[in-house]
């Protein structure tokens, strides 16, 4: 286990404010990139997410779909067997069995994904083969692609950027010369409908969201193509966009009045929209955002929050709760830091904040214990421990699944911290 | 490769990890990938236990391959030694710990901790959770009791005269279902005997307690898919014999104080003349009349299947249609007590198996676990669950054990409460044309307030899936198209509309059936007649 404390500036990011960072490599409470599928195949409606792993990811899956409320979800897992192991030929020859199996019976299934866990990438089974040589089998009914959720490459929401990175090769080149926007990153359909109605009444036409929600109306990329990020996590796809000729907006994420305002900002600026025609249709939907949020300061102002790592979304995060409802800042952890794409956020952190890359999960809970933080972010091993030695939790997961993005749900964000708080305070039992 | 939506039971870790979380003062240390701290939440999140399990993870990554994953391994163990300062330390490797060959065992051993550090080698991809459990169990009997083992050939002393009798608990684990309560149930019951508890193991117990396991004059199997394997050898080694009754369900319990009783040298009859159950009573009463020969299906661990079976037949009136269990290591006497019932046991872990074996019997009743709670639920089969794996509502605040008296109370509310009780059913039936009880209203025992899917889809998934092999995508999600009986018999409009008169409660069963009697017997179009014919079929 090794801590360092290295400063972190970057030529990139330009007047990054420089500040100390803390990177720990011990034992991590967080959840691995398989976990991803949980929300990307209730995004992409026609696909499935086949994992290739050991009892251990089948288990791992269910257990984070939580109380199995999917009866019939469209995702599995081939489970490996002592024979697999044995011989890599026998391993494609099943794994070939299965997607076979698997076809015949879901004869909806569109685009399948071969996900990649520990145990498949340990003994090396070449899944992009798998998927070429299944595609060749199986096209044009079925597109067979593949990515790695595993937990010695990814972490929890680093799943969604493999999966979207092994879609970018099948995006369509962009036909015409029109600029384009493309939104990158999973967000519920009712943000993706506020944001396009907004988009559309600043002018901004031509706007694609990725991943689409069904994988036969891929969006159209090339040099023309403008890439907005919706989540922080998502370096390798837009790495992937980028060789394909499209742009990065710096911007920061949607989260909270801000957030929203210097995202939508961003890409009014690229396609030449009016700052003042910006100023007049955002003006109604920030006016009502902070009417809202109003309501939650005085429930969380000057509290004091405590971020374990588990999203990448924390640094948004934090950044909304301390600026928009004076929260104050214990330490926000999060699993990777990527300057660059968070230069936007990182400049808006009060400065001094301590902030943490990585984990060495009981060093940072003797850190939470001894700061006594008013409120804990952390991942759903740890909460009810916590609770129990009277600190009061905010599930991090939640903030995945729940749609948090844009005007309309600063408020909603704002009440996922104070409900536990508001909670601790009626409870006198 | 084995394809798979959801499992019954976890790798062989997640069996170490309920002997290690239900222990105090022990500590696993497990060579796993990031990802594999998930197992925490189900001792957290499921079980809602305040503690985190005592498990320090090496957490590799994969940049850490091309380097010293031994030495993580170690620097891991170091500091969980350091922090903990447990009594005893279990060490092994995650289903992919194992493939990287770092072996735990013998890198904790030259870190020369200064308690007993025990090596569990479980094979991930060839075993599952309970075994892992048992095996972990065993290890670590073996490890820290072995050494108080009378020498060979030794006889065990008796035991002095008026000295009260004591035994051993052996089988409760984290994250089994009602095993704190049926620890607590099965005490009192012993105390009631006379007969004092010497350990609870594994759960509760510490390293310490474990070397005083020889103490006991006998042991009390529990649960034997975690227990059998060290009863037998504490029979060995020690000579202690071990009770084989498992007391789930009235008349097993009264064989249990006979067994124990019998063990200890008490007299059992006092404690069986006032012991009392309402279980018999509430079985005979005239509103269970309606209880008879419900049609049940059975599916969980091999304990609590076969306990299951037994009070649903012998002590409730219900009828087993079906019965199996996902512990293939106890394959031979699920069964055997299948046979009992004139049904044949399904030994299988594939869930899906199990749903087509449902839809095919459409019983009345499903005793299983949360994977039938599923299946009933999208087949609109009342549901109550025996077994592991469980929901996060299965672990009750109430006291709510399995075994004993008190447990036969439990397990008559349990199983009944979702059926329709038998004046209710009159009723139902009685005032079937008022509006009150229009179609598609759910009758008040359902108790959800919001229907599952609409009742007739409920019916047509259950027609939808066909008998043979079982589909990967049930109708459920995508509802299936207005349901062709598998062979194609159609409904004729009178008969249609005479189907609409049958209560709605049972009008999916009638369907069924009805499709089924036209299918076996080569009827292409159904009428009245069809349905009558059916009727009189099927009737029981």
């Amino acid at each position: 286990m090794t801590v360092h404390v290295s400063g972190c500036s970057s030529a990139a990011a330009d007047q990054l404010v420089s500040r100390e960072i803390r990177t720990e490599s011990g034992q991590r409470e967080v959840f691995c990139g398989l976990t991803g599928i949980v929300w990307l195949h209730r995004k992409i409606q026609d696909a499935f997410f086949l994992v290739v792993g050991s009892r251990t990811c089948a288990h791992l899956i269910q257990s984070a779909a939580g109380v199995m409320i999917f009866a019939e979800p469209r995702f599995g897992t081939a489970i490996m067997e002592e024979k697999d192991l044995a011989g890599l030929t026998d391993a494609n020859d099943e794994l070939d069995r299965v997607v076979t199996q698997l076809l015949a019976r879901r004869p909806d299934i569109k685009l399948l994904f071969l996900v990649g866990s520990c145990p498949s990438e340990v003994i090396k089974l070449d899944l992009s083969r798998a998927a070429l040589r299944l595609s060749q089998r199986f096209s044009p009914g079925v597109r067979i692609l593949n990515y790695s959720g595993s937990g010695i490459e990814t972490t929890f929401t680093q799943g969604e950027d493999a999966c979207l990175a092994s879609l970018v090769p099948e995006l369509p080149v962009q036909a015409d010369a029109k600029p384009s926007l493309l939104v990158v990153g999973s967000l519920a359909d009712v943000v993706e409908d506020q944001f396009m109605r907004m988009f559309d009444a600043l002018g901004v036409r031509n706007v694609a969201f990725f991943p689409p929600r069904k994988s036969t109306a891929l969006p159209s990329v090339g040099p023309n193509t403008k890439i907005l990020m919706a989540q922080p996590f998502l370096p390798d796809t837009v790495r992937a966009l980028e060789e394909r000729g499209a742009k990065r907006l710096a911007a920061p994420f949607p989260l909270g009045v801000e957030g929203t305002t210097g995202w939508l900002r961003a890409a009014a600026d690229a396609f030449g929209v009016d700052p003042a025609q910006f100023d007049k249709v955002t003006a109604p939907n920030r006016a009502r955002a902070e009417r809202a949020l109003a309501a939650f300061k005085n429930e969380l102002g000057g509290r004091r929050i405590f971020f374990f790592p588990d999203s990448q979304l924390e640094i948004p995060l934090a950044r909304f709760l301390s600026r928009e409802l004076d929260m104050q800042l214990v330490e926000v952890a999060t699993p990777y830091l990527h300057r660059e794409q968070l230069a936007e956020e990182l400049k808006l952190l009060p400065a001094g904040v301590a902030i943490t890359e990585g984990q060495d999960v009981d060093d940072q809970l003797d850190r939470c214990r001894l700061a006594r933080p008013d409120i804990v972010v952390c991942g759903l091993g740890l909460a009810n421990p916590l609770e129990a030695e009277g600190i009061t939790t905010k599930w991090s997961i939640e903030l995945v699944f729940t749609p948090i993005q844009g005007y309309e749900q600063a408020a909603d964000l704002a009440e996922l911290f104070a409900r536990p708080l508001v909670r601790r305070a009626k409870l006198v039992a | 490769m084995q394809l798979t939506v959801w499992t019954y039971e976890g790798p062989p870790h997640i069996g170490a990890m309920r002997v290690a979380t239900g222990m105090e003062q022990l500590h696993y240390v497990l060579h796993a990938p990031q990802g594999d701290t998930y197992a925490d939440l189900l001792f957290t999140m499921i079980e809602r236990r305040n503690k985190r399990p005592p498990v320090t993870y090496t957490t590799f990554a994969a940049r850490d391959l091309g380097k010293d994953t031994a030495e993580l391994f170690m620097t891991a163990a170091r500091n969980a030694y350091a922090r903990f300062k447990p009594q005893a330390m279990i060490v092994g490797a995650s289903c992919t710990g194992s493939l990287i060959q770092d072996d735990p065992g013998g890198l904790a051993k030259s870190l020369g901790f200064s308690i007993p550090v025990i090596p569990i080698d479980l094979p991930a991809y060839q075993r599952k959770e309970n075994w892992g459990a048992s095996e972990t169990f065993y290890q670590l009997v073996r490890a820290i009791a072995g050494p108080k083992a009378p020498p060979p050939g030794t006889k065990r002393p008796d035991r002095p005269a008026g000295q009260r009798a004591k035994c051993n608990l052996l089988g409760p684990t984290a994250l089994g279902f009602r095993h704190r309560d049926d620890v607590a149930e099965i005490t009192r019951l012993l105390a009631q005997l006379g007969i004092d508890v010497n350990v609870v193991a594994p759960m509760g117990a510490t390293p310490a307690d474990l070397t005083r396991l020889g103490d006991a004059d006998f042991n009390v199997v529990l649960y034997p898919e975690v227990a059998s394997q060290v009863a037998s050898w504490l029979q060995r080694i020690f000579h202690q014999p071990f009770t084989k009754t498992i007391p789930i369900g009235v008349s097993a319990t009264r064989e249990f104080v006979r067994e124990v009783a019998g063990l200890a040298g008490v007299d059992p009859e006092p404690v069986l003349a006032v012991a009392s159950t309402r279980l018999p009573w509430y079985s005979h009463s005239v509103d269970s009349t309606y209880l008879t020969n419900k049609r049940v299906f059975i599916f969980g661990d091999a304990t609590h299947v076969i306990a299951s079976a037994r009070i649903a037949s012998e002590e409730l009136g219900f009828k087993v249609v079906g019965l199996g269990t996902y512990s293939r290591e106890f394959g031979r006497d699920v069964r055997e007590a299948a046979a009992k019932y004139g049904v044949e046991a399904l030994i299988t872990d594939d869930y899906l198996e199990v749903e087509a074996k449902v839809a095919e019997l459409h019983p009345e009743l499903v005793l299983g676990t949360q994977m039938e709670r599923h299946i009933a639920k999208r087949l609109g089969v009342p549901c109550a669950v025996i077994s592991a794996p469980v929901h996060v509502q299965d672990f009750p605040a109430r006291y709510a054990p399995q075994m004993g008296f008190e447990g036969a109370n439990v397990i008559f509310d349990t199983w009944v409460h979702p059926l329709m009780m038998g004046l209710e059913e009159h009723l139902l039936a009685m005032f079937k044309d008022d509006f009150e009880f229009k179609d598609g209203a759910l009758p008040s025992h359902l108790g959800t307030g919001h229907a599952p899917a609409s009742a007739p889809a409920v019916a047509e998934v259950a027609v939808a899936l066909p008998q043979s092999a079982p589909v990967l995508d049930g109708a459920a999600s995508e509802p299936a198209p207005t349901a062709p009986a598998p062979t194609g018999a159609v409904w004729a409009p009178e008969a249609e509309k005479e189907l609409l008169k049958i209560p709605f409660f049972v009008r999916g069963k009638a369907r069924r059936n009805t499709e089924r009697f036209a299918n076996e017997n080569g009827v292409a179009t159904i009428t009245v007649e069809t349905l009558y014919d059916a009727k009189a079929h099927f009737a029981r």
